[in-house]
């Protein structure tokens, strides 16, 4: 995978599967310590020990259709390759927390990404599950909560055509807003 | 929120409750993109944009979407699967944004099966 954005789906759709009801994401930017930080977590069914202390081996899944399971590792490696380091917090019935870390400006840290894509595709993809997404550029602070988007939408569905493509359009607006403010700096 | 618009989402809320309720039936179409890893890294991600941008500009609200997991031939990703209510699902391969394009437009609005992409017929085995 060559962004960032992609392994988060990936971690998402692994959520998903587990019966994830609530998915929190959350991204902070610290240009002043030069850190990328993502945090997945979700309220699924989790992982017992076994599982959790072979998640990062490439030949080891609970699927019965293809025995790989590349996901992980290769989130894992995506941090390693920026000075950075993955951790995976798990317990059965307790939802599981996916931490990653990278040098921000590493030169071989993959780029983030179209993030409004991930976050639009997630919850067309999975319409009864709500998310929380939170993305943070050093003072800037960006907060989706689909659960406070169910309140105005009352029986429309999440993943209307229509509201997805809003979603979408708010994430990028203020993503670049964000950017260009970081980029610039604001005034006092 | 620090973004959303609440004034824009009650107006699209309100046109889709319009539009739902001019439509008739049920949901007539299933379309599901396979969102495993390796669906994700050869751009089903994409796949999926295309398809929502597609259903929001022909304005028909009787597609549902969905995502699963990989159904074991990550050779041939990305796949979608297309579920038309009494017909046999059609699993196509390969699927880019062009593809995407062309089998909304043709099988799912028009029901013609697009033959050069399709990976199987039938349900998928989990």
């Amino acid at each position: 995978m060559n962004e960032l954005s992609l392994h988060i789906l990936d971690v998402i759709e692994n959520s998903t599967r587990a019966g994830a009801r609530l998915i929190e994401i959350t991204i902070i930017e610290a240009t002043d310590r030069d850190k990328l930080m993502i945090e997945i977590r979700d309220d699924g069914s989790g992982m017992d020990e076994e599982t959790l202390g072979r998640i990062m081996d490439p030949f080891y899944t609970t699927r019965t259709v293809r025995r790989v399971g590349l996901g992980i590792p290769l989130l894992a490696q995506a941090a390693r390759a920026a000075e950075g380091s993955c951790a995976v917090q798990s317990s059965p019935g307790g939802g599981t927390r996916v931490t990653v870390e990278f040098r921000l400006h590493h030169i071989d840290r993959q780029p983030l990404g179209k993030m409004d894509e991930t976050l639009a595709t997630a919850i067309a993809g999975n319409p009864e599950v709500d998310f929380v997404y939170t993305h943070r550029i050093d003072d800037e602070n960006y907060r989706l909560d689909t659960r406070e988007l169910r309140l105005v939408l009352d029986d429309v569905p999440l993943n209307s055509a229509s509201v997805i493509a809003f979603i979408r359009n708010d994430i990028a607006e203020a993503l670049a807003e964000m950017k260009k403010r970081s980029r610039t700096g604001t005034e006092c | 929120m620090a973004k959303i618009k609440i004034e824009d989402l009650k107006k699209i809320k309100e046109r889709v409750q319009a539009e739902n309720a001019l439509r008739h039936g049920d949901r007539r179409v299933r379309v599901t993109v396979h969102m495993g890893t390796c669906g994700i890294a050869a751009g089903a991600r994409e796949v999926m944009t295309t398809l929502m941008k597609e259903i929001e500009e022909a304005q028909v609200s009787d597609v549902v979407v969905t995502t699963s997991g990989c159904m074991g031939l990550c050779s041939r990703e990305p796949e979608i699967t297309v579920e038309i209510v009494g017909e046999e699902p059609i699993v196509y391969e390969y699927v880019n944004e062009n593809k995407m394009r062309q089998i909304f437009r043709r099988h799912i609005l028009e029901g013609e099966i697009q033959t050069p992409f399709v990976l199987a017929r039938g349900k998928e085995q989990s």
